[in-house]
């Protein structure tokens, strides 16, 4: 959406409206309670840095496996433009220097009877509250063919990282006029329009190096996030270099072969040189392991505290929840792990969590210099989360090329205040 | 005008077991459902298929307004001679929608 206010200012306000500015104050029930958290991205790192700042007795652990954060927002245009991958990374210095305990280890599992988290060292944490903010798992196999070893030979590159390096490297290894394949999922998955950006962005590689070559997109769904805007930019920017197929077009796919580089739909299958396969996902495996995710995959939580609702004392965040309307989204998962905090850090005080509001922008880029967004604010109050009618939007279709130019600004912005407010 | 996908194996060998796909691109209304002023959007589903060999039926089914819209059927045969696959839809009112594939059986 734009208008002339800055999403900073949202933000801000957001951290505002829970109540921050009040808690300090409250005196603590517990004088060193130890909270963990596991997953240092964007839920698990901001959750640490407000628990800091709202407890500053208690004791914080991180426990995340790389010294390096590698954020997937942007990385679209890591693949499609060349932007460094190193402008995606983040190190958790910051947080330390805070006073945050960071365990560069892999938790393994959560043993819920004792309150404990047992780490590949065989460090075993206890803690009074535990956050998860495991991020998202894929679900192998539920594409026929689709493996983790097959993953290296068709890039996911759904975590941000060696995956976005591996199908950057093999766009430019291409040679001029062969076909680029990507599968979408169906929904939930991480990041909606995600696959919309990725799709632009490798169109735009295409138009500019490779013009006779093309992009197939094969997805699951008929609809999806933006899918007017989306298709106006397309329709515009690369009428010969990106096809859409909807599930009523055969693109949902049922397999793939890493050896032949095929991709197979009900009715057909079909070859290409690069294949970009985002598979279905799940929630990330610790949340299996603590017993906080269900039938669906994903993890069920009250939406006022992000208390799981399957394990108390255990608090779930970011992608892994079912937390609809709200999108899995770097922005969702900030504004989850700011809730969560102010919560966690009510309910070791002796006072209930209390209802608040909450919001989320997607931007995503169409060209290298316009971007499309969409907002939506949310309340938490009743049983679960819901949008608020006539609140938040998207960007207007017909938009002139100023008004893309000034989004893919905010969207500039947006990236390094999400960033500095979780990583410091 | 509805559009149809098959997948039939170009050749198959006498006695194959062979599997067909056929999807057709159909609204399948059901007549439960109300528009956003509140009128009831009316029934209009496919009510039949049929798939003959040659002539001969070899699969058919009658679709109730629980069928999802662009309905694919996977199903099989027994591949007998050379010859032709024909795939026909009716809907509620009679109106029909068919295609053809050939196989060659060695």
């Amino acid at each position: 959406m734009t208008s002339r206010f800055n999403r900073r200012t949202l933000i801000k306000g957001a951290a505002i409206s829970l109540g921050l500015v009040g808690l300090p104050s409250v005196g603590l029930s517990q004088a060193k309670p130890n909270i963990v958290i596991v997953g240092g991205g964007f839920g698990g790192a901001s959750a640490a840095r407000l628990l800091r700042q709202l407890m500053p007795s208690a004791s914080i652990t991180l426990v995340e496996e790389n010294a390096k954060y590698t954020a997937c927002p942007f990385s679209n245009l890591v693949i499609g433009l060349g932007r460094p991958l190193d402008a995606q990374a983040f190190s958790y210095t910051g947080l330390e220097s805070s006073g945050i305990t960071l365990a560069y280890d892999r938790a393994l599992d959560v043993d819920v009877t004792n309150k404990t988290v047992s780490l590949a060292s065989g460090v075993t944490l206890p803690f009074d509250r535990l956050i998860l903010s495991p991020g998202v798992d894929m679900r192998w196999g539920a594409i026929e063919g689709y493996s983790q070893d097959a993953a290296e030979l068709l890039p996911h590159a759904w975590k941000a990282g060696p995956q976005t390096r591996l199908l950057r490297e093999q766009l430019q290894a291409m040679p001029d006029g062969d076909t680029v394949i990507m599968t979408v999922p169906p929904a939930p998955y991480r990041c909606p329009p995600g696959p919309y950006e990725r799709a632009s962005m490798i169109a735009h590689y295409l138009k500019t190096q490779k013009p006779n070559s093309k992009l197939i997109v094969l997805d699951a769904k008929d609809s999806f996030s933006k899918m007017t805007l989306f298709q106006e930019a397309w329709a515009e920017h690369y009428p010969d270099h990106l096809e859409w197929r909807g599930a009523i077009d055969d693109g949902r796919v049922s397999r793939v072969d890493a050896a032949t580089n095929t991709v197979s739909t009900d009715f057909e299958t079909l070859q290409a040189t690069v294949i970009n396969v985002i598979p279905p996902q799940k929630t990330g495996e610790i949340a299996d392991r603590a017993g906080v995710s269900d039938a669906t995959g994903w993890c069920p939580i009250d939406p006022i505290s992000f208390e799981s609702r399957l394990q108390s004392d255990i608090h779930v965040i970011g992608d892994a929840t079912i937390a609809a309307p709200m999108p899995k989204s770097a922005f969702s998962a900030n504004l989850q792990a700011k809730v969560c905090a102010v919560a966690v850090a009510r309910l070791l005080s002796d006072l209930p969590p209390q209802p608040t509001v909450l919001a989320n922008t997607c931007y995503s880029y169409t060209t290298p210099d316009e971007a499309i967004s969409i907002a939506g604010v949310y309340t938490n109050e009743g049983s679960s989360l819901s949008s608020i009618a006539g609140a938040g939007g998207v960007s207007p279709l017909g938009a002139d090329k100023s008004i893309r130019a000034a989004e893919a600004a905010q969207a500039v912005h947006w990236f390094e205040t999400i960033t500095s407010e979780a990583f410091g | 005008m509805a559009a149809i996908r098959l997948a039939v194996p170009d050749t198959a060998q006498r006695g194959e077991v062979i599997e067909i796909k056929a999807l057709i691109q159909h609204p399948m209304e059901s007549g439960f459902r109300r528009g956003s002023r509140g009128e009831v959007i009316p029934r209009n589903i496919i009510t039949r298929f049929e798939c003959r060999y040659n002539g001969a039926l070899v699969f058919a089914s009658d679709f109730q307004p629980a069928i999802a819209a662009n309905p694919i059927l996977t199903f099989h045969t027994v591949a007998t001679e050379t010859g032709e696959l024909e795939f026909k839809w009716t809907d509620q009112n009679g109106e029909a929608w068919s295609e053809i594939a050939t196989i060659t059986v060695t």
